[in-house]
């Protein structure tokens, strides 16, 4: 029983992370412009595509030097988003802008369509898929690399956030944009700042994972809707919520399916979500909706 | 530049004579209708049907016709959505006014479209797996895939020759996963096989550990996984990395050599029922389908990269419906029916076909082949 607990955790885990980096794209994002932005899930798709597609063939790059090529583009493309469609789109109301990014989710997943095709794509794992055993229970090396990957990240963003100035001066625009701007911040770069990070946290994840999971062009869906969930459960606008939202899905989901139904995972997944909100509206480490005013 | 009344006049007139002449030259043809899901996530079946359909419409279509008609295709794409399928259905039988529809690639599409044909009176063939379509027997509907119910016998007799009597069944959530699972619940006990744990995944999770550490502490002696997508290659693959040694079963949702592919080395060893497509080339020189088999691998090869039993299934639906309007002589819908329900001896690349009044498939156990996974490639089970 107990290695069954153990593989049910570290399976959880591993989706945990995942969703963790999508909440975290999310959530940095929103912060930063009060957008949700609903082309998260893309962004991961894009990093594992593009990686696949530079590392295929005779003459493909390295997957190291695709991975890195493959998250530069989609920053890029993070940028090119903020830039293009959310930037002109300035003093919109929430609902307009979600609206924005659903509609760049779907040109996103076009694009992806129309250059790589709709197969479901694999990538080579990356140091090999002998399972590590730990009694009873396996894990594979890819298990390691997301898990350790994506804490890297979120120490990483926490650093960004806290201990340097381009970082402090994201977190003054998500708390006044007017007096960050009349402080000298350059309110617009830091916005494009924030989009292309988030787009940095989505290709990883999505180059990270795919080893695991495949990918294809609408991988980004289902991961983009888990995310903004475990986002919503951690408390939208707290990063460090997001990770332990992200952590905690995964984990309820696995352990729903471990232990009660695979049949009702998701569906449990949910109606925990919905208990939570239901006690504490604004997530579990959310600011309290009267601090927000 | 402004247009005068007169230019107006005249450029009305030609619009009105080009749209009568085209509906001069419709009566002349004989319109197949398709609904395909060529983009979204069963793009893999709608891909090849779509391309299929059109590579032999075209080539009939060269050699001068059906009965000196030519053969005109009315497609739409459905994304895969029930909803998208039977608004196309419905343009397809008011609209375009087709003779013959042949498609549906999935089963949610195929079953919410069949209330419309059989209203409107219309044949309709369809590419779509479950044993639903045509159990019950439908008037006016027609399928061509072997059902999830055969590829559950095919496997389950292959389990009883090696002595398996308890399973493990997991499947996707999907309506092909659903719908296998159902079959495979229903038809185990005829086999004398026990199902002792039954566990589902999501069309889009990510990892099936957890279900498949369940399945490790039952004392199943071999593991049936019922999906198509992603799914069974990362099951496949979370089996091989819990070192489960039981025999793997899948079903012929996956057959296809993107299966081989996207699972690696896991799939060594993994046995699955599939269509004689996949191992054309290596079936007796006797087998009356080889012929056919070889054919149709080699146009669509030819043309398309490689060949799955996918776009197979659109090839014995169309040449069953042109056939069958052919000897009819007529585009009459009773009378293609009548036809298509007399279908005998048809050699397709699903099998032979006999359909009767009481069989709208009229395919045979036999037309599935027992296949394992030896070195990446299909190999049949002797």
């Amino acid at each position: 029983m107990f290695d069954q607990i153990l593989q049910f955790l570290i399976t959880g885990m591993t989706t945990g992370a995942i969703y963790a980096l999508v909440a975290l794209g999310f959530t940095i994002i929103y912060n930063a412009s009060d957008v949700v932005n609903f082309a998260q899930g893309e962004f991961v798709m894009m990093g594992a595509m593009s990686t696949i597609f530079l590392a295929a063939g005779d003459n493909g790059l390295p997957i190291p030097l695709a991975a890195a090529t493959s998250v530069v583009l989609v920053i890029c493309v993070g940028i090119l988003l903020q830039r293009f469609a959310i930037a002109p789109a300035r003093g919109a109301s929430v609902v307009t802008t979600i609206i924005i990014t659903i509609g760049a989710s779907i040109f996103l997943r076009g694009v992806a369509l129309v250059i790589w095709g709709k197969d479901i794509q694999a990538m080579a794992h990356f140091s090999g898929e002998i399972p590590i055993h730990i009694g009873n229970a396996t894990l594979l090396p890819q298990n390691l690399w997301v898990m350790g990957g994506t804490a890297l990240m979120v120490l990483g963003v926490h650093y960004f956030f806290h201990h340097t100035m381009q970082g402090k001066a994201i977190l003054a625009c998500s708390y006044n944009r007017d007096a960050a701007n009349l402080m000298g911040i350059n309110v617009g770069l830091m916005m494009l700042v924030a989009y292309g990070l988030s787009a940095l946290l989505g290709a990883m994840a999505g180059i990270l994972v795919t080893p695991i999971s495949f990918t294809s062009y609408d991988a980004g869906v289902m991961l983009g809707l888990k995310g903004f969930s475990a986002a919503i459960l951690g408390g939208m606008g707290n990063p460090m919520g997001a990770v332990v939202g992200g952590l905690l899905l995964g984990l309820i989901e696995s352990l729903a399916a471990g232990l009660i139904s695979s049949g009702y995972k998701d569906a449990i997944g949910f109606i925990i979500l919905l208990l939570v909100l239901f006690i504490r509206p604004s997530g579990l480490m959310g600011r309290r909706s009267s601090d927000r005013v | 530049m402004r247009f005068n009344k007169k230019s107006v006049t005249a450029i009305t007139a030609a619009v009105g004579i080009s749209v009568l002449s085209s509906v001069a030259v419709a009566a002349d043809t004989i319109k197949v209708g398709t609904f395909l899901a060529v983009t979204g996530g069963a793009s893999f079946l709608g891909d090849p049907e779509l391309k299929t359909l059109q590579m032999y419409i075209e080539s009939i279509n060269a050699s001068g016709g059906i009965d000196g008609k030519k053969v005109e295709l009315i497609h739409y794409d459905t994304a895969g959505k029930a909803k998208e399928a039977v608004k196309f259905a419905k343009r397809l039988i008011k609209k375009d006014r087709v003779d013959v529809i042949v498609g549906g690639s999935t089963s949610g599409s195929t079953m919410s479209v069949i209330p419309l044909a059989e209203k409107n009176k219309i044949p309709f063939i369809s590419l779509a797996g479950s044993v639903k379509i045509i159990n019950p027997v439908n008037k006016w509907v027609f399928k061509t895939p072997h059902t999830d119910r055969m590829a559950a016998a095919k496997v389950f007799e292959d389990m009883k020759r090696r002595g398996i009597s308890k399973i493990a069944l997991i499947s996707g959530n999907g309506g092909f996963g659903k719908s296998g699972r159902g079959q495979s619940l229903a038809l185990a006990p005829e086999y004398g096989i026990s199902v002792v744990s039954d566990e589902s995944y999501g069309a889009k999770d990510t990892d099936m550990t957890t279900q498949l550490t369940k399945i490790r502490n039952t004392d199943a002696e071999a593991i049936l996984n019922f999906g198509f997508g992603s799914g069974p290659a990362i099951v496949t693959k979370n089996v091989r990395q819990l070192g489960i040694e039981l025999p793997l079963y899948q079903s012929h949702g996956v057959a296809s050599k993107k299966y081989i592919e996207l699972a690696g080395d896991a799939a060594e060893g993994v046995r699955l029922p599939a269509a004689a497509l996949l191992v054309a080339s290596s079936l007796n020189d006797n087998d009356p389908q080889k012929q056919v088999l070889l054919d149709y691998k080699n146009r669509f090869e030819a043309k398309h990269g490689a060949v799955s039993t996918f776009g197979g299934h659109a090839y014995d639906g169309l040449l069953i419906a042109l056939e069958a309007i052919d000897r009819a002589n007529s585009t009459n819908k009773a009378k293609v029916r009548d036809e298509i329900e007399k279908t005998t001896n048809f050699i397709g690349t699903g099998g032979v076909f006999n359909m009767s009044a009481s069989d709208h498939l009229g395919l045979g156990l036999d037309a599935f082949k027992m296949l394992e996974i030896k070195n990446g490639n299909w190999t049949i089970v002797k």
